[in-house]
Protein backbone atom coordinates (compact mmCIF):
# COMPACT_ATOMS: atom_id res chain seq x y z
CA UNK A 1 0.00 0.00 0.00
CA UNK A 2 3.08 2.41 0.61
CA UNK A 3 4.69 1.31 -2.24
CA UNK A 4 1.06 2.37 -4.26
CA UNK A 5 1.19 5.35 -2.76
CA UNK A 6 4.90 6.51 -2.96
CA UNK A 7 4.36 5.48 -6.55
CA UNK A 8 1.82 7.25 -7.28
CA UNK A 9 2.93 10.76 -5.53
CA UNK A 10 6.41 9.76 -7.85
CA UNK A 11 4.00 9.32 -10.96
CA UNK A 12 2.12 12.46 -10.62
CA UNK A 13 5.72 14.46 -10.44
CA UNK A 14 7.30 12.68 -13.29
CA UNK A 15 4.19 13.54 -15.25
CA UNK A 16 4.37 16.99 -14.21
CA UNK A 17 8.05 16.99 -15.15
CA UNK A 18 7.24 15.03 -18.72
CA UNK A 19 3.89 17.30 -19.53
CA UNK A 20 5.44 20.35 -18.47
CA UNK A 21 5.45 22.66 -21.66
CA UNK A 22 1.30 21.81 -21.58
CA UNK A 23 1.82 22.51 -17.62
CA UNK A 24 2.73 25.53 -17.96
CA UNK A 25 -0.68 27.35 -19.51
CA UNK A 26 -2.15 25.57 -16.88
CA UNK A 27 -0.12 27.10 -13.96
CA UNK A 28 -0.48 30.16 -16.10
CA UNK A 29 -4.43 30.12 -15.46
CA UNK A 30 -4.50 28.84 -12.25
CA UNK A 31 -2.00 32.22 -11.44
CA UNK A 32 -4.58 34.36 -12.93
CA UNK A 33 -7.29 32.49 -10.91
CA UNK A 34 -5.29 32.92 -7.68
CA UNK A 35 -4.35 36.18 -8.01
CA UNK A 36 -7.35 37.82 -9.31
CA UNK A 37 -9.25 35.93 -6.35
CA UNK A 38 -6.31 37.45 -3.92
CA UNK A 39 -6.71 40.85 -5.54
CA UNK A 40 -10.66 40.35 -4.35
CA UNK A 41 -9.45 39.70 -1.07
CA UNK A 42 -7.10 42.66 -0.76
CA UNK A 43 -9.63 45.10 -2.45
CA UNK A 44 -12.50 44.00 0.48
CA UNK A 45 -10.26 44.24 2.80
CA UNK A 46 -8.92 47.93 1.76
CA UNK A 47 -12.42 48.91 1.22
CA UNK A 48 -13.24 47.74 4.71
CA UNK A 49 -10.42 49.76 6.21
CA UNK A 50 -11.84 52.94 4.47
CA UNK A 51 -15.04 52.07 5.88
CA UNK A 52 -14.13 51.86 9.17
CA UNK A 53 -12.36 55.12 9.05
CA UNK A 54 -15.25 57.24 7.51
CA UNK A 55 -17.93 55.38 9.81
CA UNK A 56 -15.47 56.42 12.77
CA UNK A 57 -15.38 59.87 11.89
CA UNK A 58 -19.33 59.99 12.08
CA UNK A 59 -20.24 60.63 15.87
CA UNK A 60 -22.85 62.94 17.80
CA UNK A 61 -22.35 65.37 20.56
CA UNK A 62 -24.67 64.98 23.66
CA UNK A 63 -24.12 68.86 25.52
CA UNK A 64 -24.47 69.27 28.95
CA UNK A 65 -25.46 72.34 30.92
CA UNK A 66 -22.88 74.34 32.67
CA UNK A 67 -23.94 73.57 35.93
CA UNK A 68 -24.18 69.87 35.32
CA UNK A 69 -21.72 68.15 37.43
CA UNK A 70 -18.83 66.53 36.26
CA UNK A 71 -19.20 63.48 38.39
CA UNK A 72 -22.87 62.76 37.08
CA UNK A 73 -21.89 63.23 33.31
CA UNK A 74 -19.09 60.92 33.99
CA UNK A 75 -22.23 58.42 35.57
CA UNK A 76 -24.05 59.13 32.65
CA UNK A 77 -21.23 58.19 30.18
CA UNK A 78 -20.52 54.73 31.94
CA UNK A 79 -24.44 53.99 31.61
CA UNK A 80 -24.37 55.04 28.06
CA UNK A 81 -21.41 52.81 27.03
CA UNK A 82 -22.93 49.93 28.19
CA UNK A 83 -25.79 50.00 24.98
CA UNK A 84 -24.32 47.50 22.68
CA UNK A 85 -25.13 50.18 19.83
CA UNK A 86 -21.98 52.41 21.44
CA UNK A 87 -18.57 51.67 19.91
CA UNK A 88 -16.87 54.52 21.72
CA UNK A 89 -17.66 57.48 24.01
CA UNK A 90 -15.97 60.36 25.16
CA UNK A 91 -16.04 62.65 27.62
CA UNK A 92 -14.37 66.03 26.99
CA UNK A 93 -15.03 68.63 29.93
CA UNK A 94 -15.54 72.47 29.00
CA UNK A 95 -12.14 73.52 29.96
CA UNK A 96 -10.85 70.85 27.48
CA UNK A 97 -13.10 72.32 25.00
CA UNK A 98 -11.82 75.71 25.41
CA UNK A 99 -7.77 74.56 25.33
CA UNK A 100 -8.46 73.08 21.66
CA UNK A 101 -10.88 76.31 20.25
CA UNK A 102 -8.06 78.95 21.82
CA UNK A 103 -5.06 76.10 20.10
CA UNK A 104 -6.93 76.14 16.81
CA UNK A 105 -7.65 79.94 17.32
CA UNK A 106 -4.64 81.47 18.67
CA UNK A 107 -3.65 83.16 15.44
CA UNK A 108 -7.12 84.37 14.72
CA UNK A 109 -7.09 88.01 16.66
CA UNK A 110 -10.93 88.47 16.16
CA UNK A 111 -11.85 85.48 17.48
CA UNK A 112 -9.66 85.68 20.56
CA UNK A 113 -10.96 89.08 21.10
CA UNK A 114 -14.29 87.92 21.45
CA UNK A 115 -13.59 84.50 23.67
CA UNK A 116 -11.87 87.83 26.13
CA UNK A 117 -15.09 89.88 25.68
CA UNK A 118 -17.36 87.22 27.20
CA UNK A 119 -15.11 86.50 30.51
CA UNK A 120 -16.06 83.51 31.04
CA UNK A 121 -15.94 79.64 29.27
CA UNK A 122 -18.52 79.81 26.36
CA UNK A 123 -18.55 75.95 26.14
CA UNK A 124 -20.37 72.70 27.90
CA UNK A 125 -19.00 69.68 28.72
CA UNK A 126 -20.06 67.26 26.42
CA UNK A 127 -19.82 63.43 25.50
CA UNK A 128 -18.62 62.06 22.21
CA UNK A 129 -20.60 58.55 20.69
CA UNK A 130 -19.14 56.51 17.98
CA UNK A 131 -22.19 54.25 17.42
CA UNK A 132 -21.88 50.97 15.38
CA UNK A 133 -24.69 51.61 12.75
CA UNK A 134 -26.82 54.40 12.00
CA UNK A 135 -29.80 52.79 13.14
CA UNK A 136 -27.67 52.81 16.08
CA UNK A 137 -27.64 56.56 16.91
CA UNK A 138 -31.42 56.33 17.07
CA UNK A 139 -31.22 54.12 19.65
CA UNK A 140 -28.46 55.77 22.02
CA UNK A 141 -30.49 59.46 21.22
CA UNK A 142 -33.61 57.63 22.34
CA UNK A 143 -31.92 56.56 25.51
CA UNK A 144 -31.00 59.94 26.49
CA UNK A 145 -34.46 61.21 25.73
CA UNK A 146 -36.00 58.67 28.30
CA UNK A 147 -33.18 57.66 30.88
CA UNK A 148 -30.93 60.72 30.99
CA UNK A 149 -32.72 63.75 33.23
CA UNK A 150 -33.71 66.28 30.40
CA UNK A 151 -32.58 69.11 32.88
CA UNK A 152 -28.84 68.31 32.32
CA UNK A 153 -29.24 68.20 28.58
CA UNK A 154 -28.38 71.38 26.63
CA UNK A 155 -28.54 70.44 23.62
CA UNK A 156 -28.07 66.88 21.25
CA UNK A 157 -26.45 67.43 17.59
CA UNK A 158 -28.31 64.23 16.05
CA UNK A 159 -30.74 65.92 14.58
CA UNK A 160 -28.95 68.10 12.25
CA UNK A 161 -26.24 65.37 11.88
CA UNK A 162 -28.90 62.57 10.89
CA UNK A 163 -29.00 62.96 7.34
CA UNK A 164 -25.18 62.97 6.81
CA UNK A 165 -25.24 60.17 9.52
CA UNK A 166 -27.61 58.18 7.23
CA UNK A 167 -25.76 59.31 3.76
CA UNK A 168 -22.82 57.57 5.19
CA UNK A 169 -23.79 54.72 6.35
CA UNK A 170 -25.78 53.92 3.30
CA UNK A 171 -23.18 54.75 0.70
CA UNK A 172 -21.19 52.33 2.90
CA UNK A 173 -23.27 49.76 3.14
CA UNK A 174 -23.43 50.01 -0.78
CA UNK A 175 -19.90 49.98 -1.41
CA UNK A 176 -19.76 46.77 1.24
CA UNK A 177 -23.13 45.09 -0.77
CA UNK A 178 -21.28 45.69 -4.26
CA UNK A 179 -17.68 44.62 -3.18
CA UNK A 180 -19.25 41.39 -2.00
CA UNK A 181 -20.88 40.83 -5.23
CA UNK A 182 -18.06 42.15 -7.56
CA UNK A 183 -16.07 39.62 -5.64
CA UNK A 184 -17.99 36.48 -5.79
CA UNK A 185 -18.77 37.23 -9.26
CA UNK A 186 -15.05 37.47 -10.20
CA UNK A 187 -14.11 34.98 -8.45
CA UNK A 188 -16.36 32.78 -10.41
CA UNK A 189 -15.18 33.73 -13.27
CA UNK A 190 -11.44 33.10 -12.30
CA UNK A 191 -12.41 29.56 -10.72
CA UNK A 192 -14.53 28.41 -13.77
CA UNK A 193 -11.14 29.57 -16.27
CA UNK A 194 -8.89 27.57 -14.35
CA UNK A 195 -11.31 24.94 -13.67
CA UNK A 196 -11.91 24.48 -17.52
CA UNK A 197 -8.07 24.74 -18.31
CA UNK A 198 -7.96 21.62 -15.98
CA UNK A 199 -10.65 19.84 -17.36
CA UNK A 200 -9.31 20.62 -20.93
CA UNK A 201 -6.04 19.55 -20.35
CA UNK A 202 -6.80 16.42 -18.58
CA UNK A 203 -9.23 15.67 -21.53
CA UNK A 204 -6.21 15.90 -24.21
CA UNK A 205 -5.00 12.38 -21.92
CA UNK A 206 -8.12 10.70 -22.29
CA UNK A 207 -7.04 7.89 -24.07
CA UNK A 208 -3.84 7.67 -21.70
CA UNK A 209 -6.31 7.03 -18.65
CA UNK A 210 -8.38 4.55 -21.23
CA UNK A 211 -5.31 2.73 -21.35
CA UNK A 212 -4.76 2.90 -17.58
CA UNK A 213 -8.12 0.67 -16.96
CA UNK A 214 -8.01 -1.68 -19.75
CA UNK A 215 -4.54 -2.86 -18.31
CA UNK A 216 -5.79 -2.96 -14.74
CA UNK A 217 -5.00 0.22 -13.01
CA UNK A 218 -8.04 0.53 -10.38
CA UNK A 219 -9.61 3.96 -10.45
CA UNK A 220 -7.33 5.68 -7.52
CA UNK A 221 -4.10 4.41 -9.02
CA UNK A 222 -4.82 6.41 -12.45
CA UNK A 223 -6.98 9.42 -10.39
CA UNK A 224 -3.32 9.59 -7.68
CA UNK A 225 -1.33 11.39 -10.46
CA UNK A 226 -3.23 13.28 -12.09
CA UNK A 227 -4.42 14.80 -8.52
CA UNK A 228 -0.89 15.13 -7.53
CA UNK A 229 0.05 17.03 -10.62
CA UNK A 230 -3.16 19.20 -10.13
CA UNK A 231 -1.61 20.01 -6.42
CA UNK A 232 1.70 20.99 -8.02
CA UNK A 233 0.45 23.09 -10.20
CA UNK A 234 -1.17 24.61 -7.73
CA UNK A 235 1.50 25.66 -5.68
CA UNK A 236 3.72 26.82 -8.53
CA UNK A 237 0.62 29.12 -9.46
CA UNK A 238 0.48 29.90 -5.37
CA UNK A 239 4.38 30.16 -5.27
CA UNK A 240 3.90 33.00 -8.39
CA UNK A 241 1.16 34.70 -7.32
CA UNK A 242 2.76 35.61 -3.63
CA UNK A 243 6.16 36.44 -5.24
CA UNK A 244 4.04 39.27 -7.74
CA UNK A 245 1.94 40.14 -4.77
CA UNK A 246 5.37 41.42 -2.76
CA UNK A 247 6.97 43.10 -5.36
CA UNK A 248 3.44 44.90 -5.84
CA UNK A 249 3.24 45.40 -2.07
CA UNK A 250 6.67 46.57 -1.85
CA UNK A 251 6.40 48.99 -4.66
CA UNK A 252 3.57 50.37 -3.41
CA UNK A 253 3.93 50.43 0.07
CA UNK A 254 6.78 53.74 0.29
CA UNK A 255 4.26 55.70 -2.11
CA UNK A 256 1.38 54.84 0.02
CA UNK A 257 2.95 55.88 3.38
CA UNK A 258 4.22 59.02 1.67
CA UNK A 259 0.47 60.52 1.30
CA UNK A 260 -0.66 58.13 4.92
CA UNK A 261 2.46 57.53 6.87
CA UNK A 262 -0.11 55.17 9.46
CA UNK A 263 -0.83 53.09 6.42
CA UNK A 264 1.32 50.31 5.92
CA UNK A 265 0.69 48.12 2.79
CA UNK A 266 3.36 45.55 4.41
CA UNK A 267 1.60 45.43 7.78
CA UNK A 268 -1.69 44.81 5.98
CA UNK A 269 -0.09 41.71 4.30
CA UNK A 270 1.61 40.39 6.83
CA UNK A 271 -1.38 40.88 9.28
CA UNK A 272 -3.32 38.70 6.86
CA UNK A 273 -0.45 36.48 5.40
CA UNK A 274 -2.38 33.25 6.94
CA UNK A 275 -5.58 34.32 5.46
CA UNK A 276 -4.13 34.88 2.10
CA UNK A 277 -2.52 31.54 2.08
CA UNK A 278 -5.33 29.78 3.12
CA UNK A 279 -7.70 31.39 0.40
CA UNK A 280 -4.69 30.55 -2.21
CA UNK A 281 -4.06 27.37 -1.01
CA UNK A 282 -7.99 26.50 -1.38
CA UNK A 283 -8.47 28.35 -4.87
CA UNK A 284 -5.05 26.66 -6.29
CA UNK A 285 -4.82 23.78 -4.53
CA UNK A 286 -8.52 23.09 -4.59
CA UNK A 287 -9.10 23.75 -8.50
CA UNK A 288 -6.41 21.16 -9.35
CA UNK A 289 -8.25 18.15 -7.25
CA UNK A 290 -11.42 19.30 -7.88
CA UNK A 291 -11.21 19.63 -11.47
CA UNK A 292 -9.15 16.69 -11.86
CA UNK A 293 -11.65 14.40 -10.38
CA UNK A 294 -14.01 15.85 -12.05
CA UNK A 295 -12.44 15.24 -15.52
CA UNK A 296 -11.04 11.84 -14.74
CA UNK A 297 -14.02 10.59 -13.43
CA UNK A 298 -15.81 10.16 -16.79
CA UNK A 299 -13.14 8.14 -17.95
CA UNK A 300 -12.96 6.15 -15.02
CA UNK A 301 -16.21 4.42 -16.15
CA UNK A 302 -15.04 2.48 -18.83
CA UNK B 1 -12.19 -20.33 -19.36
CA UNK B 2 -13.87 -17.96 -21.21
CA UNK B 3 -17.67 -19.09 -22.37
CA UNK B 4 -19.70 -16.34 -24.60
CA UNK B 5 -23.33 -17.64 -24.37
CA UNK B 6 -25.75 -16.61 -26.92
CA UNK B 7 -24.03 -13.07 -27.15
CA UNK B 8 -25.31 -9.79 -29.35
CA UNK B 9 -23.79 -6.95 -29.35
CA UNK B 10 -25.90 -3.74 -30.87
CA UNK B 11 -24.26 -0.62 -31.55
CA UNK B 12 -27.09 1.70 -31.62
CA UNK B 13 -27.09 5.76 -32.63
CA UNK B 14 -29.07 8.73 -31.52
CA UNK B 15 -31.03 7.77 -34.89
CA UNK B 16 -32.95 4.77 -34.09
CA UNK B 17 -33.01 3.11 -37.78
CA UNK B 18 -29.24 3.54 -37.85
CA UNK B 19 -28.20 0.07 -35.32
CA UNK B 20 -25.06 -1.77 -36.26
CA UNK B 21 -25.23 -5.44 -35.28
CA UNK B 22 -21.63 -6.16 -34.34
CA UNK B 23 -22.09 -9.75 -32.99
CA UNK B 24 -25.49 -11.98 -33.51
CA UNK B 25 -26.09 -14.63 -30.79
CA UNK B 26 -22.37 -16.08 -30.60
CA UNK B 27 -21.49 -18.50 -28.35
CA UNK B 28 -18.11 -20.43 -28.16
CA UNK B 29 -15.49 -21.32 -25.11
CA UNK B 30 -11.85 -20.79 -25.35
CA UNK B 31 -10.41 -23.51 -23.14
CA UNK B 32 -7.45 -23.11 -20.73
CA UNK B 33 -3.80 -23.21 -22.80
CA UNK B 34 -6.05 -22.99 -25.96
CA UNK B 35 -4.45 -20.67 -28.98
CA UNK B 36 -7.43 -19.40 -30.63
CA UNK B 37 -7.46 -17.19 -34.30
CA UNK B 38 -10.47 -15.09 -34.55
CA UNK B 39 -10.66 -14.44 -38.57
CA UNK B 40 -12.79 -12.72 -40.19
CA UNK B 41 -12.90 -9.24 -42.82
CA UNK B 42 -12.71 -5.76 -41.43
CA UNK B 43 -16.43 -5.38 -39.22
CA UNK B 44 -17.20 -8.80 -38.74
CA UNK B 45 -16.96 -8.72 -35.01
CA UNK B 46 -13.11 -9.42 -33.93
CA UNK B 47 -12.41 -6.62 -32.26
CA UNK B 48 -15.75 -6.57 -31.05
CA UNK B 49 -15.65 -9.63 -28.88
CA UNK B 50 -12.15 -8.84 -27.76
CA UNK B 51 -13.59 -5.60 -26.33
CA UNK B 52 -16.44 -7.68 -24.57
CA UNK B 53 -14.26 -10.06 -22.79
CA UNK B 54 -12.41 -7.26 -21.77
CA UNK B 55 -14.96 -6.04 -20.31
CA UNK B 56 -14.08 -2.86 -22.00
CA UNK B 57 -18.22 -3.08 -23.91
CA UNK B 58 -21.38 -4.81 -22.37
CA UNK B 59 -23.09 -7.38 -24.37
CA UNK B 60 -26.40 -5.96 -25.37
CA UNK B 61 -28.02 -9.73 -24.84
CA UNK B 62 -26.17 -12.76 -23.76
CA UNK B 63 -23.69 -13.88 -21.04
CA UNK B 64 -19.77 -13.90 -20.93
CA UNK B 65 -18.18 -15.32 -18.25
CA UNK B 66 -14.45 -15.57 -17.04
CA UNK B 67 -13.60 -18.70 -15.39
CA UNK B 68 -17.01 -18.56 -13.94
CA UNK B 69 -17.19 -14.86 -13.29
CA UNK B 70 -20.14 -13.18 -15.08
CA UNK B 71 -18.41 -10.06 -16.82
CA UNK B 72 -21.61 -8.25 -17.67
CA UNK B 73 -22.57 -8.02 -13.81
CA UNK B 74 -19.24 -6.76 -12.40
CA UNK B 75 -19.26 -3.19 -11.68
CA UNK B 76 -16.75 -0.77 -13.70
CA UNK B 77 -14.94 0.38 -10.93
CA UNK B 78 -14.41 -3.68 -9.86
CA UNK B 79 -13.07 -4.76 -13.67
CA UNK B 80 -9.52 -3.79 -13.08
CA UNK B 81 -9.53 -6.91 -10.79
CA UNK B 82 -10.49 -9.19 -14.09
CA UNK B 83 -8.40 -7.41 -16.55
CA UNK B 84 -5.15 -7.82 -14.60
CA UNK B 85 -5.73 -11.38 -15.13
CA UNK B 86 -5.27 -10.71 -19.00
CA UNK B 87 -2.80 -9.40 -21.19
CA UNK B 88 -3.78 -7.28 -24.09
CA UNK B 89 -2.15 -6.52 -27.16
CA UNK B 90 -4.13 -3.76 -29.21
CA UNK B 91 -3.79 -3.07 -32.62
CA UNK B 92 -2.88 0.51 -32.60
CA UNK B 93 -0.32 -0.61 -29.39
CA UNK B 94 -1.77 2.01 -27.06
CA UNK B 95 1.64 3.06 -25.17
CA UNK B 96 2.27 5.66 -22.75
CA UNK B 97 3.79 8.37 -24.73
CA UNK B 98 5.47 10.09 -21.51
CA UNK B 99 6.71 6.99 -20.89
CA UNK B 100 10.09 4.97 -21.59
CA UNK B 101 10.20 1.62 -23.22
CA UNK B 102 10.64 0.24 -19.64
CA UNK B 103 8.23 2.37 -17.77
CA UNK B 104 5.25 1.75 -20.57
CA UNK B 105 5.67 -2.41 -19.38
CA UNK B 106 6.41 -1.97 -15.67
CA UNK B 107 3.12 0.23 -15.06
CA UNK B 108 1.18 -3.18 -15.00
CA UNK B 109 3.09 -4.65 -12.53
CA UNK B 110 3.25 -1.49 -10.79
CA UNK B 111 -0.70 -1.31 -10.35
CA UNK B 112 -0.72 -4.64 -9.38
CA UNK B 113 1.51 -3.82 -6.19
CA UNK B 114 4.60 -5.67 -7.31
CA UNK B 115 7.68 -4.81 -5.56
CA UNK B 116 10.50 -2.57 -6.74
CA UNK B 117 13.14 -5.95 -7.20
CA UNK B 118 10.42 -8.02 -8.74
CA UNK B 119 9.82 -5.25 -11.07
CA UNK B 120 13.38 -4.60 -12.29
CA UNK B 121 14.34 -8.36 -12.41
CA UNK B 122 11.22 -8.94 -14.43
CA UNK B 123 11.24 -5.92 -17.03
CA UNK B 124 15.24 -7.30 -17.22
CA UNK B 125 13.66 -10.34 -18.18
CA UNK B 126 10.80 -9.43 -20.60
CA UNK B 127 13.00 -6.68 -22.56
CA UNK B 128 15.41 -9.32 -23.07
CA UNK B 129 12.56 -11.57 -24.36
CA UNK B 130 11.47 -9.04 -26.61
CA UNK B 131 15.02 -7.76 -27.58
CA UNK B 132 14.29 -4.66 -26.59
CA UNK B 133 17.16 -3.58 -23.76
CA UNK B 134 19.10 -1.12 -26.11
CA UNK B 135 15.76 0.24 -26.42
CA UNK B 136 14.64 0.40 -22.67
CA UNK B 137 14.93 4.09 -21.62
CA UNK B 138 13.62 5.26 -25.22
CA UNK B 139 9.85 6.87 -25.59
CA UNK B 140 7.20 5.27 -27.62
CA UNK B 141 7.89 7.95 -30.31
CA UNK B 142 11.61 6.83 -30.93
CA UNK B 143 10.80 3.26 -31.40
CA UNK B 144 9.64 1.55 -35.03
CA UNK B 145 6.39 -0.29 -35.29
CA UNK B 146 7.59 -3.06 -35.07
CA UNK B 147 9.59 -2.03 -31.82
CA UNK B 148 6.20 -0.47 -30.48
CA UNK B 149 4.45 -3.85 -31.12
CA UNK B 150 7.15 -6.00 -29.23
CA UNK B 151 6.70 -3.43 -25.83
CA UNK B 152 2.89 -3.79 -26.25
CA UNK B 153 3.67 -7.43 -26.35
CA UNK B 154 6.03 -7.27 -23.17
CA UNK B 155 3.64 -5.11 -21.46
CA UNK B 156 0.83 -8.01 -22.01
CA UNK B 157 2.90 -10.52 -20.49
CA UNK B 158 5.10 -8.79 -17.94
CA UNK B 159 2.20 -9.96 -15.24
CA UNK B 160 1.70 -13.31 -15.97
CA UNK B 161 -1.68 -13.01 -16.92
CA UNK B 162 -3.90 -16.42 -17.85
CA UNK B 163 -4.93 -15.14 -20.94
CA UNK B 164 -3.48 -12.60 -23.50
CA UNK B 165 -5.84 -10.87 -25.91
CA UNK B 166 -3.99 -9.70 -29.80
CA UNK B 167 -6.16 -7.60 -31.62
CA UNK B 168 -4.22 -7.66 -34.88
CA UNK B 169 -0.72 -7.76 -33.27
CA UNK B 170 0.48 -7.60 -36.88
CA UNK B 171 -1.26 -5.07 -38.38
CA UNK B 172 0.97 -2.44 -38.42
CA UNK B 173 4.37 -4.96 -39.22
CA UNK B 174 6.20 -5.75 -42.25
CA UNK B 175 6.83 -9.84 -42.89
CA UNK B 176 10.27 -9.60 -40.71
CA UNK B 177 8.49 -7.81 -37.44
CA UNK B 178 5.45 -9.88 -38.25
CA UNK B 179 7.49 -13.16 -37.89
CA UNK B 180 9.07 -11.90 -34.51
CA UNK B 181 5.74 -11.28 -33.15
CA UNK B 182 4.49 -14.89 -34.16
CA UNK B 183 7.14 -16.65 -32.63
CA UNK B 184 6.68 -14.53 -29.98
CA UNK B 185 3.04 -15.17 -29.41
CA UNK B 186 4.14 -19.00 -30.33
CA UNK B 187 6.69 -18.82 -27.57
CA UNK B 188 4.40 -17.65 -24.57
CA UNK B 189 2.06 -20.62 -25.65
CA UNK B 190 4.22 -23.34 -25.15
CA UNK B 191 4.70 -21.60 -21.88
CA UNK B 192 0.70 -22.70 -21.23
CA UNK B 193 -1.15 -19.45 -21.61
CA UNK B 194 -4.58 -19.32 -23.60
CA UNK B 195 -4.17 -17.02 -26.48
CA UNK B 196 -7.07 -15.44 -28.08
CA UNK B 197 -5.90 -13.62 -31.83
CA UNK B 198 -7.87 -11.67 -33.83
CA UNK B 199 -6.03 -11.34 -37.28
CA UNK B 200 -7.06 -10.89 -40.91
CA UNK B 201 -3.82 -11.97 -41.40
CA UNK B 202 -4.50 -15.28 -43.90
CA UNK B 203 -0.31 -16.50 -43.46
CA UNK B 204 0.06 -15.77 -39.98
CA UNK B 205 -3.26 -18.61 -39.47
CA UNK B 206 -2.16 -20.99 -41.76
CA UNK B 207 1.46 -20.88 -40.47
CA UNK B 208 0.13 -21.33 -36.74
CA UNK B 209 -2.48 -24.39 -37.39
CA UNK B 210 -4.05 -24.08 -34.75
CA UNK B 211 -7.93 -23.71 -33.48
CA UNK B 212 -9.40 -20.96 -36.14
CA UNK B 213 -12.77 -19.50 -35.23
CA UNK B 214 -14.42 -17.66 -38.43
CA UNK B 215 -16.98 -14.34 -38.45
CA UNK B 216 -18.89 -13.08 -40.77
CA UNK B 217 -21.12 -10.24 -39.94
CA UNK B 218 -21.30 -10.88 -36.63
CA UNK B 219 -21.82 -14.18 -36.40
CA UNK B 220 -19.32 -17.65 -36.17
CA UNK B 221 -19.57 -19.74 -39.50
CA UNK B 222 -16.96 -21.76 -38.87
CA UNK B 223 -14.91 -22.91 -35.77
CA UNK B 224 -12.19 -25.15 -36.79
CA UNK B 225 -9.25 -27.58 -35.06
CA UNK B 226 -6.17 -26.80 -37.13
CA UNK B 227 -8.19 -24.95 -38.77
CA UNK B 228 -7.04 -22.82 -42.14
CA UNK B 229 -8.14 -19.23 -42.95
CA UNK B 230 -10.82 -19.56 -45.42
CA UNK B 231 -13.49 -16.71 -46.11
Amino acid sequence: MLASFKRVIKSGFLSFKRNFSLNISTIFVVFLAVSLVSFIFFLNLFSRILISDIEKRVDISVYFKEDAPSEKILSIKDEISKLEDVEKIEYVSADETMEKFIEKYKNDETIMESLKEIEKNPFYPSLNINAKTAQGYENIVNYLNKSVPQELIAKIDYFERKPVIDKIFSITSTVNKGGLVFGILFSIIAILAGFNTIKIAIENLKQEIETMRLVGASNWFIRGPFLVQGIIIGFFAILLSLIMIFILFGYFDGKIKSIEPSFSLMSLLFDNFGKLILLQLIVGVGLGIIASSFAIRKYLKV
Amino acid sequence: MINLNNVTKIYSSRFKNNEKIALKGVSFNVNQSEFVSLVGKSGSGKTTLLRLILGEEKPTEGKIYFEGTDLTKIKPAHLYKVRRRIGTVFQDYKLFPTKTTRENIAYVMEVMGASDEEINRDVEQILDIVGLKDRADSFPDELSGGERQRVAVARALIHRPDIILADEPTGNLDPYNTLEIVKLLLKIHEMGKTIILATHNKELVNYLRKRVVTLEDGRIIRDEEKGRFIL
